[in-house]
């Protein structure tokens, strides 16, 4: 059966009376956005909504499928009826075929959100398009019926929102509760198995915005959906609450944490030769001699990146603490600073350490890359020269100390001269 | 010259700088908790509350006041990476 080649030649698909589905099938893409694997492909899902004073297109497609587009949107609407055209998000994959649509259709209005306006600058070099920035709340009336806006930003991008059809209860939701899965039966209860693609999609371009999600997830668990019609992927009309409870569920904690209302820090080490971790080991001890905070030890090399990335999701601070071989930080530490992009760790409080031969760069290193994973690092890491001395391991006790405080709230305040900086 | 004093809340850290010092120069020094995207003050990433001293801080600039707007900023935000101590003393924290 070649399913793909007998929807592609259809036209619009109905979801709801007077709701279509004017998308494109990408079968043949295997990897988007360069970091995702597609194994089936993609869609990209345009919606057009009819209401008694007006026709609102929402979300295009990528640029080369635009003949598509426009012959499916051609088969439920004239150019001449567009009112309103709403992009839920910029990207390319989505904003494909707005220019062109706006030049068979200049009349319509365009509605995105004010954090996209500069996005649109950059698609449209030079062309300027008047839109209307939308907020939370704000409606556009088509006669019998109105489409709602509701930002919820990081859903991937910035500018992200979702448009709401309360007379039909349809979620037009943009990348949110969307996958890379392409199946030309497009409904979720007559689609193959999209359950992976649905939680790799979440894990990939929404879990690093989890407390978006969690911020997006409170505005949309009130309302009496019927079907959730998201921008890639199967559309939702079989139990659409089921997707939104799994968003919740993958944005919480997995196993609730026995720190309970105390601060964790994590504090992650290799070693050679032993020195590194004695070093960790002096600088746990001296956290928790401040007490308030959980401190947990980890060694690199006894694990996998994978569930140090939850671990690291998780915890309020972490120290990493490294030798430096041939003028570096070893691997094992750049592999597990170098899969971070997946969650979110702005903000954390971050410290190196770790001993050294005869340079010891491994710790600035260090220290600039969490800096630069956009952690605090408010703390001087501590370098020792081969075997740690008591001092040494004294410094890194204080070390220790000072994070706990820091995390706690409680560290001194101290002033200094912008010149005493390095 | 003239100076200021920036205090980084969230790290407990007050600066003396010379008057005219953007809150860029100075936050990630000290390991504030502020960060940065563009540092041209166009994502809006280093949005930073003023704790006290608003005034002490050069106004905005016609791009800047766009972009905090566009962003929903509340009163007495600014971008770190745009604004400029002038003087006396400002408190900031992380938005
Ligand atoms: S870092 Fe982008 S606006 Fe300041
Ligand atoms: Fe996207
Ligand atoms: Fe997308």
């Amino acid at each position: 059966m070649n399913m793909v080649k007998a929807t592609a030649a259809e036209g619009a698909i109905e979801l709801v009376p007077d709701v279509h589905w004017v998308g494109a099938l990408d079968p043949g893409l295997r990897s988007f956005d360069i970091i995702l694997k597609t194994a089936n492909g993609t869609t990209y899902n345009s919606y057009v909504v009819r209401g008694s004073a007006g026709v609102a297109v929402i979300d295009t497609v990528k640029e080369s499928f635009s003949d598509t587009f426009f012959r499916r949107l051609e088969s439920v609407a004239d150019y001449g009826e567009i009112t309103t055209i709403v992009l839920n998000h910029l990207e390319p994959d989505h904003s494909g075929a707005l220019p062109e649509l706006l030049r068979r259709a200049p009349q319509a209005k365009l509605y995105i959100s004010s954090r996209g306006g500069p996005m649109l600058k950059g698609l449209l070099h030079g062309e300027q398009l008047a839109y209307q920035p939308t907020r939370t709340g704000m409606e556009v009336d088509l006669g019998d019926r109105k489409l709602r806006f509701l930002q919820t930003p990081f859903l991937h991008w910035p500018d992200t929102q979702c448009t709401w059809l309360e007379d039909a209860g349809v979620l037009f939701s943009g990348d949110a509760f969307g996958c890379h899965f392409c199946d030309p039966r497009l409904f979720n209860d007559n689609v193959g198995d999209f359950r992976f693609s649905f939680d790799y999609y979440y894990a990939h371009l929404m879990r690093p915005f989890r407390s978006r999600v969690l911020d997006a997830l409170e505005l949309i668990e009130p309302l009496p959906l019927k079907v959730i019609a998201p921008a890639h992927g199967p559309i939702l009309r079989d139990a659409p609450d089921r997707y939104v409870a799994r968003y919740r569920e993958l944005s919480a904690s997995r196993l609730k944490n026995e720190a309970a209302e105390e601060k964790t820090l994590i504090i992650f080490y290799l070693s050679a030769y032993g020195s590194t971790r004695a070093m960790a080991e002096s600088l746990a001890a001296g956290a928790e001699d401040a007490t308030g905070v959980r401190v947990s030890l980890y060694d690199i090399e006894g694990g996998e990146v994978s569930p140090f990335v939850d671990l690291i999701e998780e915890a309020d601070g972490l120290a990493f603490g490294s030798p430096t071989i041939n003028g570096d930080a070893v691997k094992p530490v750049w592999d597990l600073l170098s899969s971070l992009a997946a969650v979110d760790i702005k903000g954390k409080l971050g410290a190196a350490f770790g001993s050294y031969g005869w340079s010891g760069e491994a710790v600035p290193m260090v220290e600039d890359r969490l800096r630069g994973l956009k952690l605090r690092v408010p703390v001087k890491g501590v370098r020792a020269r081969l075997v740690p001395t008591p001092e040494e391991l004294a410094q890194c006790r204080e070390l220790g100390r000072e994070l706990a405080l820091h995390l706690t709230g409680r560290q001194e305040s101290t002033e200094i001269d912008m010149a005493a900086l390095a | 010259m003239p100076k200021a004093k920036v205090t980084f809340e969230d790290v407990g850290v007050t600066v003396t700088v010379p008057a005219g010092t953007r809150l860029i120069e100075v936050s990630e020094k000290v390991g504030a908790g502020i960060t940065y995207g563009c540092r041209e003050g166009e994502c809006c990433t280093c949005l930073t509350k003023v704790v006290s001293g608003h005034e002490h801080l050069a106004s905005p600039s016609v791009l800047e006041d766009q972009v905090l707007k566009d962003n929903f900023a509340p009163r007495h935000h600014r971008l770190a990476c745009q604004a400029q101590v002038l003087g006396g003393e400002v408190v900031v924290k992380p938005a």
